[in-house]
């Protein structure tokens, strides 16, 4: 046993291998990503692992190698569990022979996220358990014991770290990793995995008895558990949850029992026994206020609750140390005391920006300016960044730019319609939205644009890449060919970096009229710099710049105002020569030429 | 009581490293350590920062005036989380600083390095000239070692194990470059 420092998420992936997992799918989403990208890189693997095209489709896959007795492992971000919903209610009915592991990352705060939801939520709602960590060790060690449980109920278990578990480092103290010796084999048993109307009812029953057993065993194994520690008149007592417990720890005061919870569903019994043996109650956790709904339905009317529901704790956003210590303190709770100090000087911020050389930002500019007017529906991914540029005006969920450009098409709205829809988002569930606005007859362009890689989460690979999550080398798949076969008839591939032939296409596209997809293909910039592609990059000209900071004006962080107003190109220059092309002036050129 | 180490920066400029370093340090010397970092979207060339906290066993977060040393790899990111020191806390920064792109296309001013400078009230500051002592070095990928070198003498851990860590993280072939622009930094703090 040695230890470590590593990543939440290292950490979590070490402990699925310490756990002898035997089939490993999911689709990146920060903050999950490095999970499979850690075990999809460990040279031993015995393993099958893929990042699959979406949620619902990895979902599928895992609960099925978790039918055929292996153990199985599916991760993705909370509102990736949206798409995966629909097979994770009936999985709960079927259940499984091998254990099976639904990891799914939580985002308190909306760090790289479109909500807040709180997956555990969907626990309690597919009646599944759910284990929430603390800390980085204890995600290690209770990943493991996920797949315990699992067996121990033949149940999907949900496993929901939050970004302060997954992006978190820590020193861990780690096992060996255990190699799986299971085969896969699938008995057939159609009253289990056919879930017919007869079969389903049987099953529902079936696992509506599992919830009590479940609730007492969680306790039994001490994965809830609490410290008694209050003394006086008044017995006052905080309750916490998942990353929360870290935080009260460092606060709390010494005459006030804590009970930590980090798996559910909650014993009744066992809570409303500690409850009852306090006057007062604190409950601290993120997001939806889980515990402490179960923590009044439990206490006598004797007992004083404090929470999110008496405006204690906020119901959005992440909590830290220092913030808990005050929520505490306004309670009349004893904690640590943290200076009140706040930044009070205005400094320009710093948002994140497209990278110099990025050809999203190319391809929008050229939209911007063919259509003017245009309404610009986008999606997920780094091009979302392109709100800065004014290119999007509507961001919903994976998938939803064509869909919604289609729903303004067709509710009447006069304007153009020019939704943006990056590849990987393509392949994950864009596909259905073009063959739906093909069939239904929407007036609209769609430009995909693809850089051939799944960028923002780190750079996976997926069907467009050419290469699998472990570097094998998959079939080429043709986006000219899956839109034309949706029925789309204008289907034009050009790259955004050629600026006049891609304006001369939306140019083209904007002639006509039905469904119109203009594929913008370029590679990402940073796959070409990890690919070692060079370019010579440019310099702008004194004698020739007059100032008119069109250049400035595009975005490129590589272009600043140096002093006297004139422009100047800096050392971030990728090359990509699309400041030379917006130049009024040709006061930009390649270096080394005249 | 932990050591509480802020590191300040851009996306890109080698942060994580920075911290991965530390952490690895006091996991040589067995100790415990809590880091928090910036991924995903928030990374693309934005600030981030990432917070260690040597001999913590629960958070990872730093409160807002309880670091006791920064590490900054760029004067406007310093002055920017100048509020999360302690009076008597250590500055180390980067005497250089990138205006944000959003400055050049809204056209904002510049808020000079004065006003920069007047937001580390902490006892202890010191500026030093990262990118020349990087390029002096090798390259400029070694500001972080370098920054590391200069602020090592108020870092609560051996010099060896910290030398130790540089080694164990960075590439094998840039290994002797790392440490000789730990040196270089080391010797830019002395007196």
């Amino acid at each position: 046993m040695k230890s470590r420092y590593l990543l939440g998420n290292e950490a979590i992936a070490h402990g699925c291998l310490e756990a002898s997992v035997g089939f490993v799918t999911g689709y990146p989403g920060t903050p999950s990503s490095e999970i499979i990208d850690t075990l999809r890189r460990y040279n031993e693997r015995w393993y099958h692992i893929e990042w699959s095209v979406n949620e619902k489709v990895a979902l599928e896959e895992a609960l099925a190698a978790a039918w055929c007795g292996l153990s199985s492992l599916v991760t993705m971000k909370h509102v990736g569990l949206n798409v995966a919903a629909d097979p994770l209610m009936t999985a709960a009915y079927t259940g499984v022979h091998g254990g099976f592991v639904i990891l799914c990352a939580d985002d308190p705060f909306a760090h790289s996220s479109q909500n807040e939801q709180d997956s555990r939520r969907y626990a309690a709602f597919a009646k599944i358990p759910c284990l929430d960590p603390g800390s980085v060790q204890e995600a290690h060690d209770l990943v493991k014991e996920a797949f315990l449980v699992s067996e121990e109920f033949s149940l999907p278990v949900m496993f929901r770290p939050t970004t302060r578990i997954c992006h978190s480092k820590s020193d861990v103290v780690l096992e060996l990793p255990s190699p799986s010796t299971r085969t896969s084999e699938f008995n057939r048993d159609p009253t289990q995995y056919v879930v017919i109307p007869a079969h389903t009812r049987q099953l529902h029953k079936k696992l509506n008895e599992k919830q009590k057993k479940i609730a007492r065993w969680l306790v039994e194994r001490g994965y809830n558990r609490f410290e008694l520690r209050a003394t006086g008149e008044k017995k006052k007592a905080v309750i916490s949850g998942g990353i929360s417990t870290a935080y009260v720890q460092e606060v709390i005061g010494d005459t006030l029992s804590h009970a930590i919870i980090t798996a559910y569903p909650i014993d009744e019994a066992w809570l409303a026994h500690f409850v009852a043996g306090h006057d007062e109650v604190f409950v601290v956790e993120e997001l939806e206020p889980v515990i402490e709904e179960i923590v009044r339905q439990v206490a006598d009317s004797t007992t004083i609750i404090y929470g999110k529901k008496t405006g204690h704790v906020p119901y959005e956003g992440e909590l830290t140390s220092a913030r808990v210590a005050s929520l505490l303190q306004g309670a009349g709770f004893e904690a640590k005391t943290f200076p009140s100090v706040a930044q009070t000087l205005a400094l320009p911020n710093r948002p994140p920006i497209l990278c110099a050389g990025c050809p999203h930002r190319a391809a929008m500019f050229s939209m911007k300016s063919v259509f003017k007017n245009a309404i610009f529906p986008s999606d997920i991914g780094c091009y979302t960044l392109g709100i800065q540029l004014g290119a999007v005006d509507t961001t919903i969920c994976m998938g939803a730019s064509i869909t919604v450009a289609s729903g303004i098409s067709l509710s009447g709205e006069k304007r153009d319609v020019v939704c943006t829809i990056g590849d990987g988002t393509f392949l994950h569930t864009g596909v259905q939205g073009l063959l739906n606005a093909v069939y239904n007859g929407a007036n609209i362009v769609v430009v995909i644009l693809d850089n051939r890689v799944t960028a923002m989460t780190g750079h996976q690979p997926n069907p467009l890449t050419g290469l699998t999550a472990t570097d094998d080398v998959s079939p080429r798949v043709s986006l000219e060919e899956i839109c034309r076969g949706c029925g789309a008839s204008f289907v034009e591939t050009v790259s955004p970096n050629d600026m006049a032939q891609f304006r001369a296409v939306l140019q083209e596209a904007k002639a006509r009229s039905g469904v119109r997809v203009i594929i913008a293909k370029q590679a990402c910039v940073i796959s070409e710099k990890q690919a070692r592609i060079k370019r010579p990059t440019y310099t702008i000209s004194k004698e020739h710049c007059i100032g008119c900071k069109v250049c400035v004006k595009f975005g490129c962080p590589a272009i600043e105002v140096a002093v006297g107003g004139l422009c100047t190109i800096t050392s971030l220059c990728s090359g990509c020569g699309l400041c030379m092309q917006i130049c009024p002036s040709a006061a930009i050129r390649r270096e080394g030429k005249e | 009581m932990s050591f509480d180490v802020f590191i300040a920066g851009i996306g890109g400029q080698g942060t994580i490293l920075l911290s991965n370093i530390i952490g690895e340090a006091c996991v040589i010397e067995g100790r415990s350590v809590r880091g928090a970092e910036t991924h995903g979207m928030a990374q693309r060339g934005g600030s981030v920062e990432c917070q260690v906290r040597i001999d913590q066993e629960f958070g990872a977060h730093i409160a807002p005036g309880e670091a006791d040393l920064m590490i900054s790899f760029d004067l406007l990111e310093t002055a920017r989380h100048s509020h999360y020191m302690k009076k008597e806390g250590v500055i180390v920064t980067n005497n250089e600083y990138v205006l944000p792109t959003s400055v050049f296309v809204q056209d904002l001013p510049d808020p000079g390095r004065e006003l920069l400078l007047s937001a580390c009230t902490t006892k202890t500051v010191l500026s030093i000239d990262a990118k020349t002592l990087a390029e002096q070095a090798g390259t400029i990928l070694t500001q972080n070692v370098v920054l590391l070198g200069a602020a090592s003498r108020f870092i609560p851990l051996q010099e060896s194990s910290l030398r130790e860590a540089v080694a164990r993280k960075v590439p094998e072939k840039s290994k002797e470059m790392n440490l000789s622009a730990f040196d270089l930094g080391q010797r830019a703090t002395e007196n």
